[in-house]
């Protein structure tokens, strides 16, 4: 009798501990479990891209015109239901204010006219893919646009020698998840074309979660007490680039942009 | 007896170089087993140096194939000390870069040595083969283009690529000491070896499923890479070159292949053949070596700190404003 009861109750609590687990990594992925790489861990490799329009605007935002007319309609920008949990950022009074002007002057500010590197997260949501490079000691990100490059220390981690545009990144798997912290940017990246931005003691920390074969969840924690009244965050998923023939190709766009920068200082035609 | 200590003091130095050279230099350990990543591939994972002292062709006064290690060390000591020469006080090249202070020089750097008196094993003579008349009349047309451009400070576009940020030697193919920094990351996942040269961060990434080459009306900086293994070593065809960034006067029908074998746990022997019949009478080759060295690789947002090119820019067009303005003085007098 009390054999039968304890072993009902150790059933119970059994089953109990499997349907929370469950529910964890269901809450994480919808259930999913990613195809394991040779070492076991979650596969992420591949090609992805985000296909919204937070690069334009991470908030909620109508469609606009072209900041440059003679680019028309081609130039101009998509709606957006927005990234942001909450829907609106929560900026410093001050801080809200240089997000004003930033926007009003986007195209003299804007990091990405002048082919700089994009920063984190802007980085992943931009209309360019990248690629996954998952190895064990270091996974990389590997992104078409200006040839950014993320290197994630899964092993030998340290502290940010350095400040930079991308960060320092150190990850590690939690569960399904690749979790990524990174710090040590430096204060030159936007988030965004609309001048959204944030301050040297940025702190990120993104989620990167298979959902599907061909989708990845990806949900972001953003920190920045100089700039922000507390932290929030933004998500969206990503897509596979299942092209058989998908690769990142070259965008070296510095060439692009060496009449914009300096074209002023070319030497006169002479007499 | 004081004579005496120098002497094997000075023996005894002279030893430690050569068996440096020696172990530096020495081929692949017969016994060494290549490692695997978990996918089975061998493993080229880690960080590497390829920065030398060794040119690519061999020197006009020079008609071996290797030196001894006592020659070696006396051509690298003599080159060094070259390099730092430009960092004497109160010159010229010591307002730009103390080279010695930052590792500009290779001073710091984790040299790839090699005793061989040139890069180029093919050719026999270590010299690149005769230019083709084609490639006689490309390289004039280049001149004629870039003189079309003017001085150097005339604009940014008449500026050397490097200046301009745009691409730097190591990036490759074929991967060159970029006379500092000449720092390689390998990691590789199924189906792909990557490669992110630290200057200018520029990160080739290698499929290794032998797809086609693509259309030809892409062309890139570095060209597109294919990649398969033969055994323990990593053959990487390269083409589609915008012929923008000529290697040694190379144009965009350049076909570059690499061969990288890890001979011992610290060098990766790297051999390449340089086919572009636009510009030379045949194919050539070389042999090299990648050392492994100590990482990480920093980001070299070489382009967003460029205040050189600016600089300059902006230096040049002032001396012409003043010029003008000297100019103009002496005729209203």
């Amino acid at each position: 009798m009390r054999n039968q009861f304890l072993t009902r109750v150790t059933v119970a609590a059994i089953a109990t501990c499997v349907a929370t687990a469950v529910a964890l990594v269901t809450a994480q992925t919808g259930g999913y479990r990613a195809p394991r790489g040779p070492d076991g861990k979650p596969n992420l490799n591949g090609i992805w891209q985000a296909i919204n329009s937070a690069n334009y605007d991470i908030e909620a935002h109508s469609a606009a015109p072209s900041p440059v007319l003679e680019l028309g309609a081609s130039g101009a920008v998509p709606a957006g239901l927005g990234v942001v949990e909450g829907g609106t950022l929560p900026y410093t009074p001050e801080a809200l204010k240089k997000r004003n002007e930033n926007r009003a002057n986007r195209l003299k500010l804007d990091p990405e006219v002048k082919c700089y590197l994009p920063g984190v997260p802007r980085a992943t949501y931009m209309p360019f893919p990248f690629q996954i490079i998952q190895s064990q000691k270091h996974i990389m990100l590997i992104h078409e646009y200006a040839g950014a490059v993320r290197t994630i220390y899964m092993a030998d981690q340290t502290e940010a020698p350095a400040d930079s545009w991308m960060g320092w990144s150190n990850g590690r798997w939690e569960g399904e998840s690749l979790v990524v912290d990174t710090k040590g940017f430096n204060d030159s990246s936007w988030f965004d074309r609309s001048g959204n931005f944030h301050s040297d003691a940025l702190h990120v920390v993104e989620r990167i979660t298979a959902r599907s074969a061909d989708t990845l969840n990806y949900e972001v924690t953003v920190e920045d007490p100089k700039v922000f009244t507390r932290p929030w965050k933004m998500s969206m998923p990503l897509y596979r680039r299942v092209e058989p023939n998908a690769q990142i190709l070259e965008f070296r766009c510095v060439e692009f942009v060496e009449d914009l920068l300096y074209g002023h200082l070319k030497k006169p035609p002479s007499q | 007896m004081r004579i005496r200590a120098t002497t094997i003091f000075r023996v005894f130095a002279s030893f430690v170089l050569f068996a440096t050279f020696v172990v530096f230099v020495s081929a692949q350990a017969p016994s060494y087993k290549v490692p695997r990543t978990p996918d089975g591939q061998p493993d080229l994972q880690g960080f590497w140096s390829n920065a030398t002292y060794t040119p690519l062709e061999r020197p006009d006064n020079v008609s071996k194939e290797f030196y001894t290690p006592a020659e070696a060390a006396a051509v690298e000591k003599a080159a060094a000390s070259r390099e730092t020469e430009q960092t004497e006080p109160g010159t010229t090249a010591d307002v730009h870069y103390d080279f010695t202070q930052f590792g500009l020089d290779r001073s710091q750097a984790t040299l790839a040595r090699t005793l061989r008196t040139s890069l180029i094993v093919d050719p026999k003579n270590g010299k690149l083969p005769p230019i083709t008349p084609e490639g006689k009349k490309i390289l004039a047309a280049r001149a004629e283009e870039a003189k079309k451009l003017g001085g150097r400070w005339d604009s940014a576009q008449a500026n050397q690529l490097d200046d301009r940020c745009l691409i730097m030697a190591g990036s490759g193919p074929p991967m060159m000491d970029a006379a500092y920094n000449s720092n390689y990351h390998i990691v590789q996942a199924p189906g792909y070896v990557m490669i992110l040269t630290e200057m200018i961060h520029d990160a080739r990434i290698i499929p290794l499923d032998s797809r086609p080459q693509p259309s030809a009306n892409v062309r890139q900086w570095v060209g597109l890479s294919r990649g398969h293994w033969e055994g323990d070593t990593l053959v990487v065809e390269t083409t589609n070159f915008n012929g923008k960034n000529p290697f040694r006067g190379s144009t965009e029908h350049m076909k570059v292949i690499e061969r990288l074998r890890r001979v011992a746990d610290d060098t990766i022997e790297y051999n390449f053949t340089v086919d572009d019949k636009s510009m030379w009478e045949r194919a050539w080759s070389a042999e090299a070596v990648m050392r492994k060295t100590t990482g990480p690789l920093f980001e070299h947002a070489c382009h967003e700190g460029n205040y050189g090119l600016y600089n300059t820019l902006v230096g040049a067009r002032l001396e012409e404003q003043k010029a003008a303005e000297g100019a103009a003085k002496k005729d209203s007098k």
